[in-house]
């Protein structure tokens, strides 16, 4: 009922058109009458039906269409009625919709050639013209503006006078200037229109429209073109920049976040951590388990799983650290290299009992819905998540240094790296401070991994692809100095990012490696050294 | 008088483990080749081959010893050097495969025929003949080494930001050898050996042989290494470790020895990646995971780091517990014994296993200045309590 109501609207609506455009003969057949004529299964009868079914503006032209296009459109000869196969084999009525409950018996397929495949094709694009979908509308723009199909140029023209939404309206009007300036029979002044169209467009596809002017073409209308393409390609330029600074910064956050911890423990307490990743790993995992547990209870919560994740991983990861340092790292204070191994061990076992536990595949860790989808900033595509990562990055090392500068364990924790024995004559709790430090440092890299779950797969073997850039950043920026981490990563995050169209993702991460090599060379203690007597410390 | 020479640079467990070596050299090849298989003493050509790997990396664990327990230099990147020497090998066996390959180009190697490569790229130039193969087996680990420690040792990187930068070393030539581009066969690297200077290199006797040679190598390389931390070199690089600047204040120009140390070590580390090779059948660029050097590490660790023989029996003893382990039911359980080996390790037996025992035998023999320092606060504490005594 709903559908018939509904068709009729359509059937109004496009009949209204077609009174509307009298230039053009847009006539809206009977539906009905149209798709009989697929039974004659004669082509140039499909052909007609084919752009009958396009101009008719039903809702279920495009499905019929869909179908004939890929030989699910059957007829039957004796009634004329049309049958559509659906996609799980069943059939419905191809006029009304409706579900049939068995296959229809003495039905055939109706044939095509290639010359109706191409009219279908256009046909659907036309279609989607008017589609009530403003996305499917959209798209139906950007594929004629890709196309400039001529043929297509009446339908866009009517579709733009009815078009209410601003965005698509524009879109159409670009798709128009497109087609308009492949033409060699367009006036002047529509070509320099459509230049300026195109121009305020300003993208890759706008530069390929901009080029198809014929070679018959006005004189100034072909410089106005090449001057619209030099401002569109300098403006590109700039974008890219743009966007290699975005992409930089977007890895830097995340190096950032994950040499954060490690900017605590072996920055601040010298502590060579190499379980270090093992720590964002399990963050990542506390995620998963935190998303898993609301799937199976809250549905409704899965937005917050992710507010919800990251008080636990902290707290989940601290306490390992807390265990760790208390269980081994304190008997290997002044002896660095021990602790690399000792550390490298703990990670080992970590690993594996992850392993054990939840299997060595990728884990399914979802993004919330502020989280996923991008936005267009002046024609850079950003996208949610990455955005957030980065904000989330900048708000952790903030709270950090606050935390480090304002609270009684961050005068503490100072002051203890400063002058343990002075420290400790003043009552410090210097084991104390040590754990929870190193608690601090793993808690830090717990957080990290919830947010890097969102961009990384989440697998046992997550945090050995962290470890060594995470140490990088710190030497690089300087050890014990946390401005300096935040400088390195996002330098270190940039650098790699424009390396990367000049010599290819690998390689510009080997080029990183081996100048930080050679940095480190040159100043053994950083960007950022320390001075005086914290050196030797 | 060389063999009186060599004698008089050695303690007893040296002895021991050279006569064990020696007998092992000459024992398993023979077993291996003459013994009908029903024999109680046959050595399987499988089980040759196992032990052939683990005295590949006793020669690994010896090259590592030199510089971490002697020098102090941790290095977590001597894996590279070990698997640069196998790459350097793995290139003349692959020169070797000629028109057998399955693309039949007589120069070129079957990947390079698959990614369209037309001619042979320079750094494959001489991989045919032997003789510069073992010269490029020593000479390029040697070769990066000597660059890298001269840039290192010169700008005095030392402690863990040594190690740090040299597990980047091998991190980034893993990066790089896993690119097809860089002609070593990218993810497969290099397989499908045919022949070792006309030896087929899965007959019998050529395994026999690579078994011998291999045994033969870490005999040697022990003497070199030995004889390196005997002479004054050696008590001069020791003097290194212990107090770095002290030495450089008594006029020893350090970075010269530690750069000399570590090249040595890394050619060493190439040997034995060379000897590897043939052995196992492949190289890939796997070899150069920063997880494998540091394994490595841990096996001096295990064995005593700055005692010969100990790296060589700890590398024995932990990838015979991984053959163990990572077969059959305790697979899972592998990568936690490993762990709680470096923990327990560190913490609890730094000086490893011959470390320990060579401290017992001293303490036995009653010659340690450490027994005797125990024994004279002993005899000091007990006068005190007895004092205490008199006067309580």
């Amino acid at each position: 009922m709903l559908r018939n109501a509904r068709l009729f609207a359509v059937l109004v609506l496009s009949v209204f058109l077609a009174t509307l455009s009298s230039s053009l003969a847009v006539y809206a057949a009977d539906f009905t009458a149209s798709l009989e004529k697929f039974a004659a299964d004669d082509f140039s009868e499909t052909a007609t039906a084919v752009d009958d079914i396009a101009t008719s503006g039903a809702p279920n032209a495009q499905k019929v269409l869909e179908a004939l296009g890929n030989a699910r459109l059957f007829f039957d000869a004796k009634t004329k009625k049309i049958y559509v196969r659906e996609t799980d084999n069943s059939y419905s009525d191809a006029a009304t919709g409706a579900k049939l409950a068995a296959a229809p018996a003495g039905i055939d397929v109706v044939r095509v050639n290639n010359r109706l495949r191409r009219s279908i094709e256009m046909a659907i694009g036309t279609l989607t013209l008017l589609s009530p979908d403003a996305n499917r509308r959209q798209q139906a723009a950007d594929s004629i503006f890709k196309s400039r199909d001529v043929s297509a140029l009446p339908a866009l023209e009517n579709a733009l006078k009815v078009e209410k939404n601003a965005a698509i309206a524009k879109a159409f009007t670009e798709a128009r200037a497109a087609i308009l300036l492949s033409q060699p029979d367009t006036s002047r002044t529509d070509m320099l229109n459509a230049v300026n169209v195109l121009r305020g467009r300003g993208d890759i596809g706008a530069i390929a429209a901009l080029r198809s002017i014929p070679d018959k073409a006005d004189a100034d209308v072909k410089t106005a073109a090449n001057d619209a393409v030099a401002a569109i390609e300098s403006r590109l330029k700039l974008i890219s920049y743009v966007q290699n600074i975005w992409y930089g910064l977007s890895l830097g956050s995340v190096l950032l976040l994950a040499a954060i911890g490690l900017a605590i423990t072996f920055g601040v307490m010298g502590v060579i951590n190499m379980a270090h990743g093992e720590m964002v790993m399990i963050g990542a995992y506390t995620t998963f388990v935190v998303q898993d547990f609301i799937r199976g209870s809250a549905p409704n919560l899965f937005d917050w799983s992710l507010p919800i994740a990251l008080p636990l991983a902290f707290l989940v990861t601290g306490l390992i650290g807390v265990c760790i340092e208390r269980g081994i790292i304190r008997f290997l204070y002044g002896r660095p290299l021990e602790t690399l191994l000792a550390t490298w061990g703990v990670s080992l076992i970590l690993q594996q009992a992850v392993r054990t536990i939840f299997g060595p595949n990728n884990r399914e860790v979802g993004a919330p819905s502020y989280m996923s989808g991008a936005f267009d900033f002046y024609g850079l595509a950003i996208t949610w998540g990455r955005m957030w990562i980065i904000v989330f990055t900048l708000v952790v090392f903030l709270a950090l240094l606050a935390a480090l500068k304002w609270t009684a364990l961050g005068l503490h924790m100072r002051a203890v790296t400063q002058n343990r024995r002075m420290a400790s004559s003043m009552g410090i709790r210097t084991p104390w401070v040590d754990a929870l430090t190193f608690g601090l440092g793993s808690g830090l890299a717990g957080i990290a991994g919830v947010a890097l779950s969102q961009i990384d797969n989440v697998s046992p073997n997550l945090g050995q692809s962290y470890i060594i850039d995470s140490f990088m950043v710190v030497v690089f920026g300087g050890v014990g100095n946390l401005w300096g981490t935040l400088v390195s990563a996002f330098a270190l995050g940039i650098a790699n990012k424009f390396l990367e169209p000049l010599a290819g993702a690998v390689l510009a991460k080997i080029c990183i490696l081996v100048l930080l090599i050679l940095f480190i060379q040159k100043r053994p203690r950083g960007l950022f050294a320390l001075k005086g007597r914290a050196v030797e410390a | 008088m060389i063999t009186k020479y060599i004698v008089s640079r050695l303690d007893g467990m040296g002895l021991i483990f050279l006569a064990v070596m020696a007998a092992v050299a000459v024992f398993v090849p023979l077993s291996n080749l003459l013994l009908p298989p029903t024999s109680v003493f046959y050595v399987p050509t499988y089980l040759m081959a196992l032990i052939g790997k683990y005295l590949c990396y006793a020669i690994l664990a010896v090259s590592l010893d030199l510089v971490w327990g002697y020098c102090g230099i941790l290095s977590l990147g001597h894996g590279a050097f070990f698997a640069l020497g196998g790459y350097a090998m793995g290139m003349y066996l692959m020169r070797q495969i000629g028109t057998r390959g399955v693309y039949a180009n007589p120069i070129l190697p079957d990947f390079m025929v698959f990614l369209n490569w037309k001619e042979l790229p320079w750094f494959w130039y001489g991989f045919d003949m032997f003789p510069f193969a073992l010269l490029m087996i020593f000479l390029v680990p040697g070769a990066l080494a000597f660059v890298f420690g001269w840039l290192a040792f010169r700008s005095r990187v030392t402690g863990v930001y040594l190690s740090i930068i040299t597990q980047a070393m091998t991190y980034a030539l893993l990066l790089a050898f896993f690119r097809n581009d860089m002609g070593f066969g990218g993810n497969n690297g290099l397989t499908d050996f045919k022949d070792i200077l006309g030896f087929n290199v899965q007959a019998q006797g050529t395994r026999a042989t690579l078994f011998f040679l291999t045994a033969l190598s870490l005999i040697l390389s022990y003497l070199l290494a030995r004889w390196m931390v005997t002479t004054s070199f050696g008590k001069i690089i020791v003097a290194i470790r212990d107090a770095e600047s002290r030495t450089r204040f008594l006029g020893f120009r350090v970075e010269h020895f530690k750069l000399l140390v570590f090249t040595v070590s890394a050619a060493m580390a190439g040997l034995a990646g060379a000897l590897y090779v043939p052995q196992v059948g492949i190289i890939n660029p796997s070899e150069f995971s920063p997880a494998n050097s540091i394994e490595a590490v841990i096996w001096v660790a295990v064995g005593g780091r700055g005692t010969l023989v100990g790296a060589a029996v700890g590398a024995i003893l932990v990838n015979f517990l991984k053959t163990v382990f990572t077969s059959g039911f305790l697979a899972p359980y592998w990568l936690f014994l490993l762990g709680a080996i470096f923990v327990i390790v560190t913490l609890a037996v730094p000086k490893g296993i011959i470390g320990t025992l060579n401290g017992y035998y001293e303490r036995w023999r009653g010659n340690d200045a450490e027994a005797r320092w125990h024994r004279k606060s002993a005899e000091a504490s007990n006068e005190t309590e007895a004092g205490a005594k008199i006067h309580g």
